[in-house]
This record gives C-alpha cells, structure tokens and sequence, in this order.
C-alpha cells in the first residue's frame, strides 16, 4: 500500500554528483584523493627513477659501519669504534634529555611568570610581563648561542681551579662551573642490593612508585574522612614521612656515596659533567619557551569570569580555596591544549642543538653520520620519523591528560 | 512595567520586621580613582526588612550592596553587618561573607560542579560540613526552590530561571541572615521572571532581611517594606512603596518613575 507521505523517489542521473548536496561532498572528496594518490605515485616513480639514474639506491645497511667519532655528553656507553646505530642511540637519547629537561622547567617558569604576571603587586607584575616580552621575542637559536657564549667566556677554565693562588674555587668542594660545563658530584651506591648501579637506581624508582601510590591512599583517605566528619586532617606529615622515610632507609641499607669530581691533568675528572652545550640548550629552551607558557597561563586564569571569584568569595570561601576549588579546574582546560603545543615545539627547537655543539640526533644521525656516509636519504627519513613518533607520542600522552581535566559541563 | 509578574496571594502578615539592627552604613564613600561612585551613604536596615534599591543604571546601586559583603572595598564611612564591622580584617570578611547571601544577575554558578556539588561547596569547605550532611542540606534548599530532580545536571543544561533559583538555593545552604541580590531577573524571560520572584517572595514570607537592586516594580510594590531611590551615588529619597510610586518627593524620582511606570 502506498501513502501519500512517501517522498518521490527521484531516479539518480549524473548531474546529481555534482549538483545535488547529498552526494556533492563525496564526489569531492573522490576527487581529491585521486590527485593526491596520483601525486605521490609520480613523487615517489621520479625519486626511484632520478636514485637508479645516479646509480644509488635505498640502503640501511651503512647503520651497523663503524661510526669513527667521538661523542662527549652521552648517557650510555660510547665509543668510536661502536657503530654508526649506536652514535644515532647516543643522540636519540640526548634528544630526549634535553627536551624532558626543557619541558619540566619551562612549565615551573611559565606557570610561575603567568601566575605573577596577574600579582596585584605593580613591580612584581612588571618585572614578569618584561621577562615574556624580552624573551618570547627573540629567536631561540639567539638565545641558545648568547648563553653560550656567556658560559665559555664568563666562566673559568679549568686550570683556573689549579695552583695555590687559583684564581677560581669550587663551591662547597664539590660543584666546579668551568667553561667546559658544570661538575657535580655523582651518587653511586656502596653496598648495593645488585651488582649494577643501573639495577640499584631502578630499585629506587621503584621505591619512589611504591610511594607516590601511598600519598595517592592518604589523599583518598583524607576525602572519606573529610566527607564523613567535616574536617581535612593534616595530611603533610604523613606524606613527608611516606616520601621520606622508604628513600632514607634505602639509602643508608644501600651505603649512598657521592664520588666528588676533582681536578686530574687538564680537567676534572668523576662526578657528573653537564657540558656546556647541554646548559646552554636546556636553560635556553626553558626561559623560552617558558615566556610562551606564561602567556598560555595567563590567558587560561583570565579566561575565568570575574563572576566565577565573586560568587566563591560571597560565599565565603579563602581566595587559595577559590583558585584550587573554582578557578583551576576551567582554566586547566585553557592551559592544556595550548601547552601541548608549547611541549612539541621543545622538542622540534631541541634540534638547533647543532649550534653549540651538543651531540643530539640532529647532529649524531643528521650531522656526522650523513657526512661521513652520504646517505642523505636514509639518514633524513629516519630523522624524520623519530621526530614525527616522538611529537605524535607526546601528543597522545598529552591529549589523554587533557580529557581527564576536560570539563563536563553538560 | 506592571505588576504582571505576581499573580499569588502574598501573605505580608508573617514578615514581620524587628527593632534589631542587621545592617548599619554611616557616611559611606567610595571612589574609583577620580570617580566618586558613593557619596556619603547612611543607611539602617533592620532585621526582617525587604528594601528595594531602584535607580537609572550608573547610579551605584550595586556598587552599594556589593560593599555590604566586601566585593566591593569603601574608602570612608563605617560598615556594620550583623553585629560585626566590616573593615579590611580577613576575620571579619569571612564572618561576614559566610552570615550574608548573594545572588548575581548572571548566576555565577560554577560550570564544572553539577547542581548539587554547586551548592555543597561551600558548606563543605567553608562550614566544614561533612559531605552527607551537605547533600541533605542542598536537596532540602533544592526542593525549596523546586528543582530536586535536576540535581545530578550541570548549570549549562538548566533554563536560565532554573540557574537563578539554584543560585538561590547554593546561597541558601550556607543559612544566611540577610541576602544580597543584585539583578536577580534582569537576564531572564518574562516567565523566568516568575519563578525567580516566586521563590524571593517565599524567603519574605520566612522572614529574610533582603536587600535588593531590581527593576521589578511590582514586586517593589507588593513585597518591599522600604524602597530606596539611588541617583548619582547618592540616595535621594527613601520610603514605603505606596508613599514612593504615588507621592514621590524629589524631581528626579519623579523623572524617573514617569519613565519606568510610563508604557
């Protein structure tokens, strides 16, 4: 039986791909893919094409030849004889170093300037919109050479520290700031439950977890027993203790030494050296991009309506409440995606790296390593696709933060 | 405008109003840098009293109530509310914000709390309530202004009239004695408006010293015991509403009634 409410059905004719809306898009849409489908096959026919014509070809096998070069910031083991992967390993990890590093302290430096930059204290503000202002607008590569330059000019070389009327002295006999970098004691372990120190400190970030899932227990208690009597008991003690206490008594089980560096031929020798250009990149990444931070920090809190503060202090909450309890949780929100931003970017700026001299991927893979081999192809492809991994990982871990902070306001 | 908006039976015997002093202003004033916003205010308000603040907008009538609970800070003149005196004390900030409840025009609610967590926040935070303690305490204001059944929602899914009530009940949970409002009804509906005084003209009805900034001057007429006529920061005339709408003293008052009563 047929209604009166059925629609005509149109037949299809051809005009409708392009003229009807239903179907328009997709005709569209068929049609860009096509060209970039057919794009790429032409790219990639010529590149295979122009590589035979110059009687080269797509070859990893040059990764397992001897490097030949010396890195001096490494993280693991590292010799000249090891080969061309493992000075590309080397790298890797000092890119990843240097990017963690930049990311902690440009958060610190950008949560803090953002937050001061709002002070009610007219020289306190000042101060910290000049800091952003200064700093996010001067390139990054300048900033990475200046501080640089700074270090090896300013700072005392080596023999400085030598003789008995040296000119330079090491701080508390155990921090020397050279020209060369800044050396600082090394914690090693005596007496360790394992053979290897690598095993001893994993142990320790063990204990750590072990701890960070206590604190987690005693916040959840301190919940219930608020909800249940009214009052938040005093939970800092407690926490200091289970921090504390677990990382004392395995320090003193596991007999914690600290190997001083000290001066031998030419420099020092033991502890921990921080080369220059790692200072230089690290701090230069951090205040920059930490000016950028700042901005994102700002602009997040202001983001909050007045009314939201009004309405929580008229009800008589302290203004640590109000931020904690009614301003943070919306402009969390704000902060977050903007900072994901800010997070790739330090780590795609840690590859100017190569201006100071510090042997992360950019210089290991994409420097010497595609000199020495002439492996431009391979060595770039490569690159890219650790950098394209690492941005796309942070992202993710970023982005499944971000949800958890998103608000749920319908 | 008309007394439309009020169609119940008011029952004006049960609000009584005390000898008792709840709010006290002597020689009030305030500046914003050169601006001089209040200009030396005096004003009693007993307890039980419901005053209407009118005026053209400028006039610093929310600048006023909004001194009474520190939103605001006042360069001269002596604030004393419920006993205590407002000064830049935090102490006596936070006795007086936890004693006296406000109601904004645009809600404030808190976007990212639902309903109920809106109106436990305080009472947990502030007045160390435990949580259940709390909840029956939100529920019983909720049902109160007739909205029990949205309180698992988030503000941004309830009418505006259904925000401005639950802002009610959210001051409400941290038991008040006097309640600020400050616009309740300028960003609503006309049938919003309803329920929004509605539930102003029950607390009346129980007694709450309310002091409020409104247009609404029916409910001026039918609730109010005092209404107060601001102009240029100053209050120009004071005075019940039969005597103000039928027999205003000063020119501008006269003005201004021609132009809010006039179409």
């Amino acid at each position: 039986m047929s209604t009166l409410t059925d629609p005509p059905k149109d037949s299809f004719r051809l005009s409708m791909l392009i003229n009807d809306t239903r179907y328009r898009s997709l005709t569209f849409q068929a049609l860009a893919f096509l060209a970039l489908a057919l794009s790429f096959m032409y790219l990639g026919n010529n590149l295979i094409a122009n590589l035979r014509a110059a009687g080269l070809n797509i070859n990893f096998g040059f990764l397992t030849d001897t490097a030949g070069y010396d890195i001096s910031q490494k993280l693991v083991e590292y010799s000249n004889q090891d080969s061309h992967s493992r000075a590309a390993f080397v790298g890797l990890l000092n890119t990843i170093l240097v990017a963690v590093l930049a990311c902690v302290t440009a958060t610190v430096f950008g949560v803090i300037a953002g937050v001061l930059r709002l002070s009610n204290n007219w020289l306190v503000s000042k101060l910290m919109a000049f800091y952003v202002e200064i700093f996010r607008n001067i390139p990054v590569l300048i900033w990475i050479i200046i501080i640089f330059t700074i270090m090896t000019a300013v700072m005392p070389a080596p023999r400085a520290f030598r003789g008995d009327n040296a000119t330079a002295t090491m701080v508390f006999d155990a921090f020397a700031f050279t020209n060369r970098g800044i050396y600082t004691p090394l914690p090693w372990f005596a007496n360790g439950i394992f053979e290897s120190q690598a095993l001893n400190w994993l142990l320790v970030l063990v204990v750590a977890c072990g701890s960070w899932f206590a604190a987690r227990r005693v916040n959840v208690w301190a919940t219930a027993k608020q909800e249940a009597t009214g009052e938040r008991p005093n939970t800092l003690p407690m926490l200091l203790g289970i921090w504390l206490a677990p990382f004392l008594i395995l320090m003193l089980i596991m007999g914690l030494t600290w190997e001083y560096p000290a001066l031998k031929g030419f420099n020092f020798q033991g502890g921990i050296k921080i080369g220059g250009p790692l200072i230089a990149l690290w701090f230069a990444l951090s205040i920059y991009t930490g000016a950028f931070i700042a901005e994102n920090v700002r602009a997040g809190i202001q983001a909050v309506s007045k009314g939201q503060t009004e309405a929580a202090a008229a009800l008589g909450l302290r203004p640590s409440k109000v931020m904690n309890l009614v301003v943070l949780p919306q402009a969390l929100r704000i902060i977050i995606p903007p900072l994901i931003s800010q997070y790739l970017n330090i780590t795609k700026n840690s590859s100017l790296a190569i201006a100071v001299g510090y042997a992360d991927i950019t210089a290991t893979l994409g420097g010497i390593t595609l000199n020495q081999t002439g492996r431009a192809i391979e060595c770039v492809l490569l690159l890219m696709a650790f950098y394209l991994t690492a941005s796309l990982l942070i992202s993710l871990v970023m982005n499944v933060y971000n949800a958890s902070v998103k608000l749920k306001e319908r | 405008m008309s007394d439309l908006a009020i169609e119940r039976e008011i029952d004006r015997t049960k609000m009584s109003v005390s000898d008792e002093v709840a709010i006290q202003i002597t020689g009030m004033n305030k500046w914003y840098g050169q601006f001089h916003v209040l200009r030396d205010i005096n004003l009693t308000v007993n307890r039980g009293e419901r005053i209407v603040i009118a005026g053209p907008s400028g006039s610093g009538k929310s600048t006023m109530i909004r001194c009474l609970n520190a939103l605001e800070e006042h360069q001269e003149g002596q604030i004393i509310v419920d006993g205590t005196e407002l000064t830049s004390d935090l102490k006596n900030i936070d006795k007086i914000r936890s004693e006296v409840g406000m109601c904004f025009q645009h809600f404030n609610l808190f976007p990212h709390l639902t309903i109920l967590e809106n109106c436990t926040l305080a009472p947990i935070w502030v007045r160390k309530m435990p949580k259940k303690e709390a909840e029956d305490l939100a529920m019983h204001f909720l049902e109160k202004v007739k909205i029990p059944d949205q309180a698992n929602k988030y503000p941004g899914m309830l009418s505006g009239g259904q925000q401005q009530r639950v802002a009610i009940a959210r001051s409400l949970c941290m038991k008040p004695r006097i309640m600020l409002f400050d616009e309740p009804t300028s960003a609503l509906d006309p049938e919003m408006i309803k329920e929004v005084l509605d539930t102003m003209i029950e607390l009346a009805e129980e007694g709450m010293t309310m002091l409020c900034v409104t247009h609404e001057m029916g409910f001026a007429r039918q609730v109010a015991n005092r209404v107060i006529f601001m102009a240029d920061g100053q209050i120009v005339e004071q005075n019940e509403p039969e005597e103000f709408f039928n027999n205003p003293q000063s020119d501008r008052t006269k003005q201004f009634l021609s132009q809010i009563l006039g179409h």
